[in-house]
């Protein structure tokens, strides 16, 4: 691991500098919005405006995580953002508690309910989310508007307290908008700076493709619950500022409209950037206020505002903009310079020929099927294993059931010497079992190399810690299937054959013990096809063990040691490759009863 | 005993317009694997129609009926067309946002035109209903109560015993091969919206008198409709019949004896344990997605 280059060798100068200007303009550009509040003169009309829409903005960030990032519906921000106002109503009001740490009480309160709903909620598919939030949602109304003697009913709470810090009094409306907008800044910042952390891209990968995030190494649901419980946390956050800031609160202010407001605006600006939620809210308050004339039926234009948005402009306003920049300058093909090695050898090469995964007796049935009927498999160490049978034979069930999509009606499996046969996906990726797919899932919206480097980001990857140390990984296993140019490249630009490759790169970068291939030579053509069967030989020779599942005999016979045969689920023959090969009972199951012509 | 009988009699009336438009939403479901966040305002929907129609418009009760219904066909076709159809190939999370948008579309338009103000509709008889013993039977009720058990005697021959309903139910339980066989699946889709508006629609006509129809009754319809079909088990007809007069019975009994204000939350605190211990519900929706 001598030859690992600095991340500077990678990058064009220019990149890192035009970078590091927009980095200070931004910062720049956040002091001068934090001060001005303090200089300008303003009307009272238009700091209440601001203060409302930059509390709501942090409250929208939180849905920038949630359904930006990770692709779940969240309908009860506005509880959240109640849940944050009120304690710190009835904190400062009832409890005559300092201001702080009733704000801090209420980020607790909106936080343990974000964990609450999300650890009972998530396990589920996105439409139960979507409804449970809502119950949340009018279970809490029901509370506020009920239980008058803490929440004071439907009258609200006047007189709430504004902070004071170190003797310095927030006091002041355009003091307290600075401090708003200064908390919105930082807020922006860390969900801008999440995106590219390694929870943000498990998030993202959550939202592309589920399946292959947690064969990938991602703790689907856990990822899913932390990115619930921060996007409660924001809304707890800009509600208890938003209670600060008006000094008055009810609880009409934070019902099912309200949160279906802010879902608007972060559709609007544009769900997957900081930025867009900063936009939609802006927007979106600002605009009631200058299409006053529309008075009654502006909720209506609203809903149908909504419509259109999915329908016209999916990613929203910044999105949209983004795309825009994209189409006038394309991203170059970026020449590669000196990568490292991929460490494939480090860990695997035994060449004892002992059992790395070991199938006993294992069944997956579907209703009455028998998809996988008590199969007894032996992969050993670094050997290129085919599973080969007629379609609907069950061959993709079982690395369903080897890679942990689907559970075993029984049978056991045992990888390296242990059982797995109750583990997650991500806990068989920590274990190094790494997969590709029949039907490539790759994470489409984010780039090939970021879709590497959540691969190898899986647990337990022997990875140098830090990012760079991770990128380089990544970049080693894009330079092995000799993709490495197209590393800032969107997913859906490659060729299919590209994807293909990509998706196996995202396994190999995970440092798999066992890579598992699902038809990896299925839709490409003959060129590719060899060049995948060099791949497999190299990756061979390096020390890996693959077992692979195509159709196409010949791919078979050139890279595959052994093969097993299935048919109705059933295995029908296990050896060596020229063994099986010449077994009668394949034969028929490929070519139908063909016995007068087996040669002698 | 008797006050035991006649919450259950009650129950079983709410509880068979949760499962009305339950039955919708399981539909909608089956046909696309989308949730109708809009459900709900279909019945809402249908309540106004016959509130401009019967009150406004002092047309008799079967001509508003009628008008009603037919309106609710044609508006989900449009629905069909304006909501679900232009995005039909983007998963399911924009078209969940897209009928939420229509949801608050339907309600603030109505509340635009009609105003907060909810408006009763009499019952539709002036004969109240009859006593047996302890119990009274409401008339209003008993109406509830036949016609959800003619529809869904209807719907199930309908989708078992013609061609049109077996090639719907080939439509939702795969669409791409529905097709190669020759079946118009996005008309397969329209027919099912078409048909779950009027359900819903339906629901609407036969809790007006009830219930004060109100712009927000919609959502609050749909939100126990959607708990009942989770109860009894998502995907399924049955559960939904079942979630849905359980729902009612439950929240009938809770209001009489546990809480008025909180009567509302009986729903989703119900939904809750459910989730938490049996998410697939009564009767257990199949969940396995193809890798």
């Amino acid at each position: 691991m001598s030859g690992i280059v600095s991340s500077e060798a990678h990058k064009p100068p220019t990149e890192r500098r035009t970078g590091q200007g927009r980095d200070l303009l931004i910062v720049f550009i956040a002091a001068m919005t934090v001060v001005a509040p303090l200089l300008l003169p303003m009307t009272a009309y238009y700091l209440n405006l601001l203060m409302q829409a930059s509390t709501y903005a942090i409250a929208v960030l939180g849905l920038t995580i949630v359904l930006g990032y990770t692709g779940q519906i969240n309908l009860a921000q506005a509880a959240f953002f109640g849940l944050g106002a009120y304690s710190v109503a009835l904190g400062t009001v009832s409890f005559g508690l300092p201001f702080w740490p009733a704000l801090f009480a209420g980020i607790i309160i909106a936080s343990v309910a974000g964990v609450v709903l999300g650890l009972t909620s998530l396990r589920l598919g996105g439409h139960y989310l979507a409804m449970v939030t809502i119950s949340f949602q009018q279970i809490l109304m029901l509370v506020l508007t009920n239980w008058i003697s803490l929440t004071r009913g439907p009258d609200g709470i006047p007189g709430i307290a504004r902070p004071i810090v170190f003797g310095f009094s927030f006091a002041d409306s355009g003091t307290y908008l600075a401090l708003c907008v200064g908390v919105l800044w930082v807020v922006g910042f860390c969900v801008g700076r999440l995106k590219h952390s390694k929870l943000g891209r498990a998030m993202q990968a959550v939202r592309d493709n589920e399946l292959a995030a947690g064969v990938v190494g991602v703790d689907v649901y856990r990822t899913k619950v932390i990115a619930f419980t921060l996007c409660a946390l924001f809304g707890g956050l800009g509600g208890g500022l938003f209670a600060g800031g008006f000094t008055y609160i009810s609880p009409d202010q934070f019902g099912f409209a309200e949160s279906v407001v802010f879902l608007t605006m972060a559709l609007l600006g544009g769900v997957r950037s900081p930025f867009g939620a900063a936009l939609g809210t802006a927007l979106l308050i600002l605009l009631p206020e200058w299409l006053r004339f529309l008075k009654v039926t502006y909720l209506a234009v609203y809903g149908g505002a909504v419509i259109l948005i999915m329908v016209f402009m999916p990613r929203g306003i910044w999105g949209f903009l983004e795309a825009l920049r994209q189409r006038l300058c394309p991203l170059a093909v970026l020449p590669v310079g000196r990568v490292a090695p991929l460490p494939l050898t480090t860990q695997v090469a035994r060449e004892d020929g002992s059992i790395i995964l070991e199938v006993n007796q294992l069944s997956k049935h579907f209703g009455g099927l028998k998809a996988v009927d008590e199969v007894e498999l032996s992969v050993r160490r670094n050997t290129v294993h085919a599973l080969v049978g007629p379609n609907g034979s069950g061959k993709t069930t079982l690395l369903n059931v080897l890679s942990g999509i689907y559970k075993p009606r029984n049978g056991q499996l045992f990888f390296d010497g242990q059982a797995v046969t109750r583990l997650l996906p991500h806990e068989r990726a920590g274990r190094g079992i790494g997969r590709t797919f029949q039907n490539v899932r790759l994470f489409t919206a984010m780039s090939v190399l970021e879709n590497i480097i959540v691969g190898a980001e899986r647990p337990g990857n022997e990875v140098t810690v830090g990012s760079t140390g991770v990128e380089q990984h990544a970049l080693a296993a894009l330079d092995f299937v000799r993709l490495a140019e197209l590393r800032n490249q969107t997913v859906q630009s490659l060729s299919y054959g590209h994807q293909r490759l990509a998706e196996i790169a995202r396994a190999l970068a995970g440092s798999p013990k066992l890579l598992l291939l699902d038809e990896p030579g299925a839709g490409l053509n003959t060129v590719e096809k060899s060049e995948l069967v060099q791949l497999m030989k190299r990756l061979k020779g390096h020390g890996l063990t693959i077992l692979v599942i195509d159709h196409d005999m010949n791919l078979v016979e050139q890279v595959a040691d052994r093969i097993t045969v299935l048919n109705f689920g059933r295995r029908i023959a296990d050896g060596p490759q020229a063994e099986v090969l010449r077994n009668p009972e394949v034969m028929a199951a490929y070519l139908g009863n063909v016995k007068t012509h087996v040669a002698p | 005993m008797g006050i035991a009988l006649q919450l259950l009699f009650t129950g079983l009336g709410i509880g068979s317009i949760y499962a009305l438009v339950a039955l919708g939403f399981v539909l909608i479901y089956r046909a696309t694997n989308v949730v109708n966040f809009a459900q709900g305002d279909f019945a809402m929907l249908g309540a106004f129609s016959m509130v401009v129609l019967c009150i406004d418009l002092e047309f008799p009760y079967w001509l508003g009926i009628l008008i009603t219904v037919v309106a609710m066909l044609v508006f989900g076709a449009l629905f069909n067309l304006a909501v679900y159809y232009p995005l039909r190939n983007r998963g399911f999370q924009p078209v969940i946002i897209s009928t939420i948008g229509a949801s608050i579309l339907l309600e603030n338009g109505v509340l635009a035109a009609y105003g907060p103000r909810p408006q009763a509709l009499p019952s539709f008889f002036s004969f109240q209903g009859f006593s047996v013993g302890p119990i009274f039977f409401d008339s209003q009720y008993l109406v509830i109560l036949g016609v959800t058990v003619v529809m869904v005697t209807l719907q199930y021959l309908f989708f078992e015993r013609t061609l049109l309903g077996k090639k719907m139910q080939a439509t939702s339980q795969d669409k791409e091969m529905a097709s190669l066989l020759g079946i118009p699946v996005a008309l397969m889709i329209m027919l099912t919206f078409i048909y779950s508006s009027a359900l819903g629609g339906l629901a609407g006509i036969l809790v007006a008198p009830i219930l004060f129809v109100s712009v927000g009754m919609g959502s609050s319809i749909a939100l126990k409709a959607f708990a009942a079909s989770i109860i009894g088990g998502f995907g399924d007809v049955t559960g939904a019949i079942v979630g849905g007069l359980a729902l009612g019975v439950v929240e009938t009994f809770g209001s009489a004896y546990i809480s008025v204000p909180y009567k509302d939350a009986f729903a989703f605190i119900v939904l809750v344990v459910f989730l938490l211990f049996r998410p697939q519900g009564l009767f257990g929706e199949k969940v396995a997605e193809k890798a």
